[in-house]
């Protein structure tokens, strides 16, 4: 009953938010906080590292930015398609980096998506350095005309709540259970009869398509694709959300997120914006070493501790 | 005179082979270090290309304010950072022991981008030119390529430094404690060694051995702060493909990828950013443990 009203409280506050706070940067917030879910789901829940989502994001990015502008499709369909072959691209890399353990698993995720770096800089479609540029919003449903902001932003605030939804129902379901078992102890897992591999790689996939639906609403608000989707920074930047909001637990990415994203946004436009990645990395060594549990997991810890 | 091999001017081909031996070089004297890291404090050192930039800057300093050389440098500058990384380990990375490896490649990457990011905003993201040393300047003409001499001295300097490191772990007690330490630490510990010593110098010497790199970069690839941050990724790639077990396997890795980039450039110039990680996604399929790792 108290998780259904926070819920409530959440969704009030999220319907409300445009009202008070600039709609593009509330999109932004969301559109970031799906891509740390996403990408939770497969470092907190699965024990994985995969220093490759840049690749996921940035590729739906460009797929859905390309299919919306030059195919012409409607907003959703152009969505999907976006997220659908950052599906397709996980199930590729993931098969490959799940032949390896641990930080190994890191360092070939990290060069898979290095690799997509480098075609998407030479492919034509994605523009090159300057980016996919002009990419239209269209219409929601063919009806709502999402150049309206607010319109846009409700558009944004439902395809993130499935996003989320689809994440925590994945979490608390048996192959949910199943993951963070393997996470917890391989062996044994495997030992119960599990095939361990299968579940990786869907949860990988899984992850990669939650990412990519991330990447590809972020190009609709932005009506812009570009390399630094793309970049191993926005790779690192998303294990930082994560990290930061607390590892495993379902709110903890998205409050990462909207850390990291009101953090950015406010030391752009002050003196401190060219030390942004020096900030960054900074947050990155603290975390590390003294808050590995990230703001939600100490904050559950701390209730845990005092009731 | 030779006449074109398979339709490609000697001069081209060969020439691609040189940049291909020395960015071999590279990748094996920075994998190398991984390596060392790698085996005794279990930690992917993601700082390793930004240390590589240290040593490339320091040799720019030393030479600017202390009038120090390129000869000098290539003593003082390893010298100086690797007096960093044992900072480093003694201040940060020793918090990590006993924690899921992974922290040490999120430590590590946050690292990476402080000192990358603070040398961003000091000196901008163009290079620096770094002049080649007087003794090293001009070349020789082979015959069917010209041979610039620095580029010879890189190789063979780069290859030295990778013998000596062979022989420091094989043929050295201290190598044998080392050996011993990526083993078994606590046993080591046993027999009254100070292991978390041997752990600091582990990682002064392999931070020191990117620094050496970098040093070697300087009059090639210009100063630049980010010279070292797409670079450990090819690095990372190498390392995968050729497993973090044995000096040689490194060495011998990065010098063949370095090759195979090279001639990569000269028949399908489109695919020579991309070759390195193609031959590691073969090498996962067909050997995931790599090709000199041990089948876990």
């Amino acid at each position: 009953m108290n998780k259904f009203l926070g819920y409530l409280i959440v969704l009030a506050i999220s319907l409300a938010a445009p009202l008070f706070i600039y709609p593009v940067f509330l999109m932004k917030l969301l559109c970031f906080a799906l891509f740390a879910s996403a990408f939770n789901l497969i470092l907190g829940y699965g024990g994985l590292l995969s220093f490759g989502h840049a690749a996921f994001f940035g590729g739906a990015a460009y797929i859905s930015g390309h299919a919306l502008k030059v195919w012409g499709l409607p907003t959703e369909l152009g969505i999907l398609v976006g997220a659908l072959s950052a599906g397709v691209l996980g199930l590729a890399i993931g098969t490959l980096a799940i032949r390896r353990q641990g930080i190994y698993f890191a360092m070939i995720t990290l060069a898979m998506a290095q690799m997509a770096y480098f075609v998407f800089i030479s492919s034509p479609f994605t523009g090159g350095e300057n980016g996919l540029q002009g990419v239209p919003r269209g219409m929601a449903l063919g009806m709502i005309d999402l150049t309206n902001d607010r319109s846009m932003y409700y558009f944004v605030l439902a395809i993130c709540l499935a996003g989320f939804l689809l994440i925590a129902r994945a979490v608390h379901s048996p192959f949910g259970q199943v993951l963070s078992a393997i996470r917890d102890n391989e062996d044994r897992a495997r030992s119960l009869g599990y095939d361990i591999e299968r579940y990786k790689l869907l949860a990988f996939v899984l992850s990669a398509t939650l990412a990519g639906l991330a990447g590809a609403t972020k190009t609709v608000v932005f009506q812009l694709a570009s390399l630094t989707d793309a970049h191993w920074h926005m790779s690192g930047e998303v294990v930082l959300m994560t990290l930061l909001g607390g590892l495993g637990t379902i709110a903890g990415p998205a409050v990462g997120a909207g850390i990291i994203v009101t953090l950015q946004n406010y030391l752009a436009s002050g003196p401190l914006a060219a030390w942004v990645p020096v900030v960054l990395g900074v947050i990155f060594v603290a975390c590390v070493l003294s808050f590995r549990r990230g703001v939600v997991g100490e904050l559950r810890e701390f209730l845990r501790r005092s009731f | 005179m030779l006449t074109d091999l398979l339709g490609f001017p000697p001069q081209v081909l060969f020439g691609q082979l040189l940049l291909g031996l020395i960015n071999g070089a590279f990748y094996a004297v920075l994998s190398l270090g991984l390596a060392v890291i790698f085996g005794l404090l279990n930690i992917v050192n993601f700082a390793h290309g930004a240390l590589y930039m240290l040593g490339a800057f320091a040799t720019l300093g030393l030479t600017q304010y202390l009038g120090i050389g390129y000869w000098g440098a290539l003593i003082f500058a390893p010298l100086i950072v690797g007096a960093i990384g044992v900072g480093l380990e003694r201040v940060l990375l020793r918090r990590l022991s006993g924690i899921d490896h992974l922290y040490g490649l999120l430590l590590t990457f946050g690292l990476a981008l402080v000192i990358e990011g603070t040398f961003v905003k000091l000196f901008g993201a163009s290079g620096i030119p770094y002049p080649t040393p007087e003794a090293l300047q001009g070349g020789v003409n082979l015959g069917f390529m010209f041979l610039p001499f620095y580029r010879g001295w890189v190789v063979v300097a780069s290859l030295a430094v990778c013998v000596a490191t062979w022989y420091l772990f094989e043929r050295t007690k201290i190598g044998a404690y080392l050996r011993a330490g990526t083993e078994n630490p606590r046993l080591l510990q046993a027999f009254g060694v100070n292991v978390p010593l041997l752990t600091t110098l582990a990682y002064g010497y392999g931070v020191a051995l990117a620094a050496f790199a970098g040093v070697l970069a300087a009059p090639i690839t210009q100063v630049n702060p980010l010279m070292g941050s797409n670079l450990i990724i090819v690095v990372f790639a190498v390392v995968v493909i050729g497993g973090m077990g044995s000096i040689m396997g490194a060495v011998v890795t990065g010098l063949s990828m370095g090759v195979i980039e090279g001639l990569t450039k000269v028949f399908w110039p489109e695919a020579s950013s991309t070759v390195i990680f193609v031959v590691m996604a073969i090498v996962l399929v067909l050997r995931p443990a790599g090709l000199f790792g041990k089948p876990a």
